[in-house]
């Protein structure tokens, strides 16, 4: 690790201010961030602590019925609180890392990171959810740019992720084996307006959606109806852990076990 | 009952209450005042001609004492192979120097190029980065078949990549050959025993502490063998006379092979304490261990098998390309040839076997033994070809294995391949396993399995292995350059308690806990009046350390001879106390007693007496009773079982997952039944590790993409089923006295075969017939890979 300056504001405000400074760089759960530190990859200036801000934290129904979980809040956290209004978004947060990542690890690092084997990307796009910062409302669809990506500008901090709740939903990941993150995760949601899917690990380009996947589904909400669909390998991802035609078998099965557990 | 002490009993392991609860003592825990830290500056190329290293900016920089290259040691030797080996043509093996810092040329990704010392770590970090190394990179050499071709050179001076080309037995080449032309059938299959890291839970560590005052040198080391670091380096690499240097290895968290070697990073702080005149420690991360730590198997193998109509064995054939790495460690060269070749006979009687092995640098880590070394490639290979023989010509695996087994009246029984087994009963190991994995129920399961989908394959198999190593004349035939025996110094204290300071060393075996129990079975007093000193070879005789299985079997021979030594002497105390004659006196439960009378004195009479020799036979007999012996065995020995897999395989998925394993051991003699399990355990753990998950990846410029735990996969609970262990069949080792065989590392070498035996029997009962064989890990994408290929 390189030296840096620490501080741990207590108010979203504060924590806008310190992350204006030259080369601040927000502190989620420092699951991705500190062995990056570690690993003298990274050398920010000072970082800004996002664990000690309370209105950042928590979980709770929007008037609209949404279910709201402020950025910092932990992923054992979202396991335990969403789990009677969105089961299938407490699932995914129950299944990543391990107890001490669930317990560090937050929805809004995770979000801001970007990873293409992620979990929480899944959900969100598969939802169409709306991630509110200190300054906007982004669309799902807008926020995803690509590998470690997203549409957040410099110094802009996650306060909270709103999900509209499915009528159904299921996640399903295949774990890479060593790391455990999504070698192939896919995420099933069913509206009254239609199906969602979206695909984590797979591609090049991170989490998209799987659109042929959605048409099928929303005239059809059977594992069944996936049958006669194909993935294409291009763009996906081929590595020690599988090639891209593998990863292209893990979107169908995958999307057929969120499917059938829904 | 089970007994509850001594010889047999599970008696719980004492030191796991240090270790449980923080109280261990590793050498990172030490620290030595006025000490500097030592940091690496490592190859990020595979292979480069070094122009300049540029260490101006790095030595201005604070804290920093001084910039050590290749340079500061003009005149030290390298690291020394501790095996040589001769090839076919009976010339010895090519032996490139590995200098502690690169001398020219780097040779792998983490090969040592200079190191900073400064007053604290991150100033050390800090400096390092500044050191300039301006390399011309050259064509990396990584996969073996391209390396024995010539082309680019690891070394240029050997003027070939191929370290020798070794024939086990040559004479046998002949022979071998005509069965296979006479043969009903052959089968032949090519196969990957996949590279490992050994990943022990504490990464290496060296601290030198030169004194000026005593001329003198103290190393301490993660090492599992701390007088054999003692020898090498200081007779081979930094000529120090072994009585101005003390080597510790204090608390040591696992080794699996790893530790054994004598590694540059050892030489380096001991010789730069004196350069800086101050302690000097460095510390190996996780990231570095990866790229550093000697790591295990790595071989490429064709056997083939000759079999009758009847499948009988009739000759074994085999070709192994083994990587060595860019240098040679310590015991990289025996492990594919000795500890390889003697075992590819098996459980079997093959009349004819015929091993070839090619060792081949590349521009990767030096490859060294890991848990097994050897044993576990010439298991895996034999085990997988009788499976896929058997299948050929519909016969049953586990019949094929039985028509072919050395039967229990054949004892001892000579391979074709050197080696003379003692002992043994394959038929009841076998037997054993067929109960314990109720085989008899597999189908039911399967059909349940079925019913999910899911195909459920059964894999069988047995081992051997000669461990215990081993007889010094034998093994210093075959080339190796030190003697293997063990040794032991047995101190009674005054008031009746013992020390036993041995030459083996424990880094998790559970040592401290099994010895005591020997010798409170051999007095007759409670073990927990006997404590266990080891890993310093300032209060430890002349030992050979910890590894191969041996430290029962040979340590705890030498141990047993001196605690005889302690009784004969203590006998003619007791007989001189007793006023009787030395002939007439037993020990019996800590007792003395002379044969025939109810006259008795007791152990701490005795031992006080020894001490306190008021009424002693000074005349004829020293005071004191302590006592060392060394024991050289005779043979190795030779433990064997029959391990049973059952896996599920998801053929959408091509994910495993292990549902039951049970091992049917024969370990001769079992000191503590709860530590062999424990053993067992670990073992299959790797063994499973390595079936199933770990694979070190190098790509084709030779970087490590398996370079972290975020892509290589070790094995976590949740990947392993619960055990079914036995050790109940025992035929006893026949030339140590405790009549052990050893036992760490038989759930290593054991146990992959069985996860693959089991994965491409699902595979083939499931309709996938043309799955004939996967190579290690069978990781979900290479399943449906075979399947969908």
């Amino acid at each position: 690790m390189y030296n840096f300056d620490f501080v741990k504001p207590t108010s979203l405000a504060d924590a806008v201010k310190a992350m204006a400074q030259e080369d601040a760089q927000a502190l989620g759960g420092g699951q991705t961030l500190i062995p990056t530190l570690k690993q003298r990859l990274a050398s920010p200036a000072v970082l800004v602590s996002l664990s000690g801000i309370a209105e950042m934290k928590g979980v709770c129904v929007g008037d609209d019925g949404a279910l709201c979980i402020g950025g910092a809040t932990p992923h054992a956290t979202v396991a335990k609180e969403a789990a009677a209004k969105f089961p299938a978004l407490a699932a995914l947060a129950a299944g990543i890392g391990d107890p001490a990542v669930r317990n560090r690890g937050t929805i809004g690092g995770s979000l801001a990171n970007n990873d293409p084997s992620a979990c929480y990307p899944s959900a969100v796009l598969a939802t169409g959810a709306t991630i509110v910062t200190n300054t906007r409302k982004i669309a799902a669809d807008d926020f995803f740019e690509g590998l470690f990506t997203t549409a957040l500008e410099p110094g802009e901090i996650i306060t909270e992720v709103r999900f509209p709740v499915p009528e159904r939903g299921a996640y399903a990941k295949f774990q890479q084996p060593a790391s455990r993150f999504a070698l192939t995760g896919a995420f099933v949601a069913k509206y009254g307006s239609g199906v969602r899917v979206a695909i984590t690990g797979a591609s090049e380009n991170g989490v998209f959606r799987w659109t042929e996947a959605e048409k099928a589904l929303s005239a059809n909400f059977s594992a069944g109806a996936l049958d006669g669909l194909t993935v294409p390998s291009d763009g996906l991802i081929g590595d020690l852990h599988g090639t891209p035609a593998y990863r292209a078998n893990l979107v169908k099965v995958m999307t057929k076990r969120a499917v059938a557990s829904a | 009952m089970p007994k509850d002490h001594g010889i047999g009993a599970s008696s719980k392991r004492r030191e796991d209450v240090r270790f449980l609860t923080g109280k261990g003592r590793y050498t990172d825990d030490i620290n030595l005042r006025g000490q500097a830290h030592a940091v690496f500056v490592r190859s990020q190329v595979a292979h480069g001609k070094i122009r300049k290293i540029d260490t101006s900016d790095a030595e201005a920089m604070p804290g920093v004492l001084k910039v050590f290259t290749s340079a500061d040691f003009d005149g030290k030797g390298g690291v020394p192979c501790g095996w040589q080996i001769h090839d076919r043509a009976g010339n010895p093996m090519l032996e490139p120097k590995h200098p502690i810092l690169a001398e020219g040329k780097v040779r792998y990704v983490g090969d040592a190029v200079a190191c900073v010392v400064a007053e604290t770590l991150e100033q050390a970090r800090d400096a390092a980065e500044a050191v300039v190394v301006d390399i011309d990179e050259l064509p990396a050499v990584i996969d073996m078949k391209e390396a024995v071709k010539g082309g680019a050179l690891v070394h240029d001076e050997l003027g070939s990549n191929l370290c020798y080309d070794w024939g086990f037995i040559e004479d046998n080449k002949a022979a071998t050959d005509e069965a296979f032309k006479t043969a009903h059938h052959v089968t032949t299959l090519e196969l990957v025993n996949n590279r490992l890291i050994p990943n022990a839970m504490e990464p290496r560590v060296a601290i030198g502490d030169y004194s000026q005052a005593g001329d003198d040198y103290t190393l301490y080391t993660t090492s599992q063998n701390p007088h054999m670091i003692r020898l090498l380096m200081g007779a081979f690499v930094l000529s120090i006379p072994e009585h101005k240097l003390r080597v510790v290895a204090p608390d040591v968290g696992g080794g699996f092979g790893s530790k054994i070697f004598h590694y540059v990073e050892e030489a380096f702080v001991t010789h730069a304490s004196k350069v800086v005149n101050r302690p000097v420690k460095w510390t190996c991360s996780r990231s570095e261990s990866f790229l550093t730590d000697a790591h295990g198997r790595d071989h490429v193998t064709k056997i083939e098998l000759a079999l009758d109509k009847d499948g009988h064995f009739q000759a074994i054939r085999t070709e192994t390309y083994a990587n060595m790495g860019a240098y040679l460690s310590t015991f990289s060269t025996a492990v594919p040839t000795y500890l390889h070749g003697t075992l590819m006979a098996g459980n079997y009687k093959t009349p004819h076997v015929y091993v070839n092995v090619k060792a081949v640098f590349t521009n990767t880590v030096p490859v060294d033994a890991y848990r097994g070394a050897g044993r576990p490639e010439a298991t895996y290979q034999l085990e997988r070809v009788i499976d896929m023989a058997a299948r050929e010509m519909g016969i049953d695996p586990i019949e094929i294995r039985r028509r072919n087994f050395v039967q229990p009246d054949e004892f001892p029984y000579q391979t074709p391949v050197a080696v003379q087994y003692d002992t043994g009963n394959y038929q009841a190991t076998m037997d054993k396993l067929i109960e314990i994995a109720d085989l008899a129920g597999f189908e039911k399961r399967r059909a349940e399995s079925a019913k999910k989908g899911l195909l459920r394959g059964l894999g069988v198999n047995c081992y051997i292995e000669a461990c215990g190593i081993a007889p010094s004349n034998l093994v210093g035939q075959l080339g190796a350059r030190a003697g293997l025996y063990e040794s032991a110094t047995v101190r009674v204290n005054a008031t009746g308690g013992l020390v036993v300071m041995t030459g083996s060393h424990s880094h998790g075996q559970g040592h401290e806990t099994a010895f005591p129990q020997v010798i409170a079975e051999m007095i007759g007093i409670p073990e927990n009046m006997i404590e266990v000193v080891h890993g310093d070879t300032a209060n430890t005789p002349m030992g050979m350390g910890t590894y191969g299985s041996r430290s029962l079997a040979v340590g705890g021979s030498a141990m047993v001879k001196a605690t005889n030594k302690i009784i004969a002497k203590a006998k003619k105390i007791a007989a001189h106390l007793m006023e009787a004659s030395e002939g007439d006196i037993e020990l019996k439960d800590g007792k003395f007693s002379v044969a025939g009378t109810d006259k008795s004195v007791d152990w701490g009479a005795v031992c006080l007496a020894a001490y306190v020799p008021h009424n002693y036979p000074l005349e004829s007999l020293e005071p004191g009773l302590e006592e060392t012996a060394f024991y050289d065995p005779s043979n190795f020995t030779y433990p064997a079982g029959a391990y049973a897999c059952e896996v599920e395989v998801d053929p959408e998925t091509g994910k495993v997952t292990i549902c039951s394993f049970a091992a049917a051991d024969d370990f001769g003699n079992v000191v503590n039944p709860m530590i062999v399990s424990g053993q067992v355990h670990g073992g299959l753990a790797q063994g499973i590790g390595q079936a199933m998950l770990e694979a070190a990846a190098y790509d084709e410029n030779g970087q490590l993409l398996s370079g972290s735990y975020m892509d290589y996969a070790m094995p976590r609970a949740d990947d392993l089923p619960f055990y079914k262990v036995d050790h109940s069949c025992q035929t006893p080792c026949t030339h140590n006295p405790l009549g052990v065989k050893g036992c760490g590392e038989a759930g290593a070498i054991g146990s992959p075969p069985a996860v693959v035996n089991a994965v491409i029997d699902a595979l083939q009962r499931g309709g996938h017939k043309h799955v004939t064989h996967i190579d290690m890990p069978v990781s979900p994408s290479r399943v449906w890979q075979a399947i969908n290929g």
